[in-house]
């Protein structure tokens, strides 16, 4: 299945809820409306034309000029029908999803994905993106006390963390005294 | 517990169906395993809960070694990323060099001089075999076999030896850069390889027979953290994780890069008891199973790198005229397959020559995400075993 093939398929079964496709480009991938992820990302799951089945990655981007923050999941079809036999095809699917910068809410996909799992805690912690549903939405590589999100583009390093005296490269080129 | 024993003093005869009697009380016991143990492989902490010898849950916690190297990649160039990828996964910098590189060069649209390409083969196929005898050491170590350990650092020391000789580095590479490779091989490193590669492949056998098919190995390592494929596909694991449950699965072969469609190799899988000299009491799917794949796995690499070394081309070991590369308004994800699973990188460019956004999905992250699903209602003594077979490297979990 090529990108093409996938976004004329969504957009027949969800005509709703697809908010515009990228064909172009690096990396082709198609626009859904947060409320019907959890729908579509069953159906891409568990369609039999599709079956994509592994959740490779989920990547959270900051478009601060766009005051959006985005999710980035990318999907790849692992065919299981014959296991012994040598795979040689497969194909892969993007999918993004919009949120705003001030109250980010996207569903999770957890239930459909269990490796979603720590991906959402990742895209949580770094970005502050909010997964509603999560089984157990807590930081993952930050520690719990842990101020802001330190991938959004307006993150501001902080200057102690418990006392501890933190450094950044300018304070070494442009010492405080 | 032997009741046999306990039947002189019937008061503290436990009947499991009912619980304890007399003074004997059982209850869950919250465990801390980590982060500083021997056989989390890194700082990796477990909080086991436990009654007696069972675990009935195992929750892992990350993050000791965040570095957050994604921040870091968005502010410098590609070229300067390059040092970062080798941090992550510390065994294997060479393979993330290459991840890495893939993926600016298909954002960029640079062709790699074919040179480039054998050498670059050589080179992950060489870290593959190095990384793997780390794992089937320290794996040993785990289980309680302390020779193995010993037999296979020595090789590994040859390759990593091999790997000074070509860039000066012993386990932090950056060596494989965006568009090739920084220098070209030394004089008479391709017969030092071969030399090493004739040396090498026997000594396979002594692993096999110190190891593989140790008797007290198989029995700790069989029938133990079973995963079936739909699992390890659910929780994304991939590499020797997904084959070792028997799915003949490798991006070398779906999605080739850097010429791997032109060699030919076998994809090892795991095999039932009795099958192709497994041992029995192996189960497709466990720890036994994980491990032989990596055995295997390092036969093919062999077989890889000798194909490479018969076609290495004369040329250019490096792009033309990438000085301060301009990152077009695109993204890109590439993925690789590292010794430990699939390898992605997401680069996104703005037009500048830094990226707007630098993201790794590391194998070892998704790979230790199944550790709650297959660590439920064992043995206490299973959870090395299980942690083990997963072959964690915590630069790569946390990043």
């Amino acid at each position: 299945m090529t990108p093409e093939d996938i976004f004329k398929l969504l957009a027949g079964e969800f005509s709703d809820a697809v908010e515009g496709t990228t064909a172009e480009g690096g990396h082709p991938y198609i626009t859904i409306k947060p409320q019907a992820w959890p729908e579509v990302a069953s159906f891409l799951r568990q369609d039999a034309r599709l079956r994509l089945n592994l959740l490779r990655s989920i990547t959270a981007l900051d478009l601060l000029a766009d005051d959006q923050l985005v999710c980035v999941y990318d999907l790849m079809h692992v065919p299981t029908d014959s296991p012994a036999a040598l795979i040689t095809h497969t194909f892969e699917f993007a999918v993004r999803i919009v949120t705003d910068r001030t109250s980010p809410q996207i569903p999770s996909v957890a239930h459909v994905w269990p490796a979603a799992d720590w991906h959402e805690r990742e895209a949580f912690d770094l970005m502050g993106i909010h997964f509603s549903n999560h089984p157990d939405l807590r930081r993952i590589l930050c520690t719990d006390d842990w101020v802001g999100h330190p991938l959004r583009k307006d993150y501001e390093f902080p200057l102690e963390y418990h006392g501890i005296p933190a450094t950044t490269e300018f304070e070494l080129t442009n010492p405080r005294h | 517990m032997n009741n046999t024993v306990l039947e002189s003093q019937p008061d503290l005869l436990v009947d499991y169906d009912r619980g304890a009697q007399g003074d004997l009380r059982t209850e869950e016991l919250l465990i801390n395993m980590g982060p500083q143990h021997p056989s989390t492989h890194g700082v990796l902490r477990i909080v086991l809960r436990t009654d007696g010898e069972m675990v009935l849950e195992a929750i892992p916690h990350i993050g000791y070694l965040h570095r957050c190297a994604e921040k870091i990649g968005e502010n410098i160039q590609p070229f300067q990323f390059i040092p970062y990828t080798d941090r992550m996964d510390y065994l294997a910098g060479m393979n993330n060099n290459q991840g890495f590189a893939l993926a600016v060069e298909r954002l960029c649209g640079i062709e790699v001089p074919e040179r480039a390409q054998v050498i670059r083969v050589i080179f992950a196929e060489l870290n593959r075999i190095a990384s793997h005898l780390v794992s089937l050491g320290t794996y040993g170590l785990d289980m309680g076999a302390f020779t193995a350990f010993l037999y296979c650092f020595r090789e590994r020391e040859m390759i990593l030896d091999m790997f000074e000789a070509a860039c000066g580095a012993r386990l932090t590479y950056s060596y494989i850069t965006v568009g090739g490779v920084h220098d070209d091989l030394p004089d008479g490193w391709i017969e030092r390889c071969g030399e090493f590669l004739d040396y090498f492949e026997p000594k396979i056998d002594d692993y096999n027979n110190l190891l593989s098919f140790n008797q007290i190995f198989v029995k700790r390592t069989s029938r133990v953290g079973v995963i079936s494929i739909e699992d390890a596909i659910a929780y994304g694991t991939t590499g020797p994780m997904l084959r070792g449950s028997g799915l003949r699965w490798d991006l070398r072969k779906t999605q080739p890069y850097d010429g791997y469609e032109t060699y030919d190799f076998e994809v090892p899988i795991a095999y039932p008891a009795g099958v192709n000299g497994v041992p029995d009491g192996v189960i497709v799917g466990d720890c036994w199973s994980r491990y032989y794949v990596r055995v295997l796995e390092m036969t093919q690499s062999v077989r890889i790198i000798r194909q490479a070394m018969d076609k290495l081309p004369e040329g250019p070991t490096e792009a033309p005229k990438l000085k301060n590369l301009k990152l077009p308004d695109d993204e890109v994800y590439v993925e690789v397959e590292n010794p430990r699973g699939q390898l992605g990188f997401y680069v996104r460019g703005d037009g500048s020559t830094i990226p707007a956004r630098v993201k790794a999905r590391g194998p070892s992250f998704c790979n230790l995400s199944i550790t709650t699903k297959v660590c439920q209602d064992v043995l206490l003594a299973d959870i090395p075993a299980i942690i083990g077979s997963i072959d964690v490297v915590m630069g790569e979990v946390d990043r």
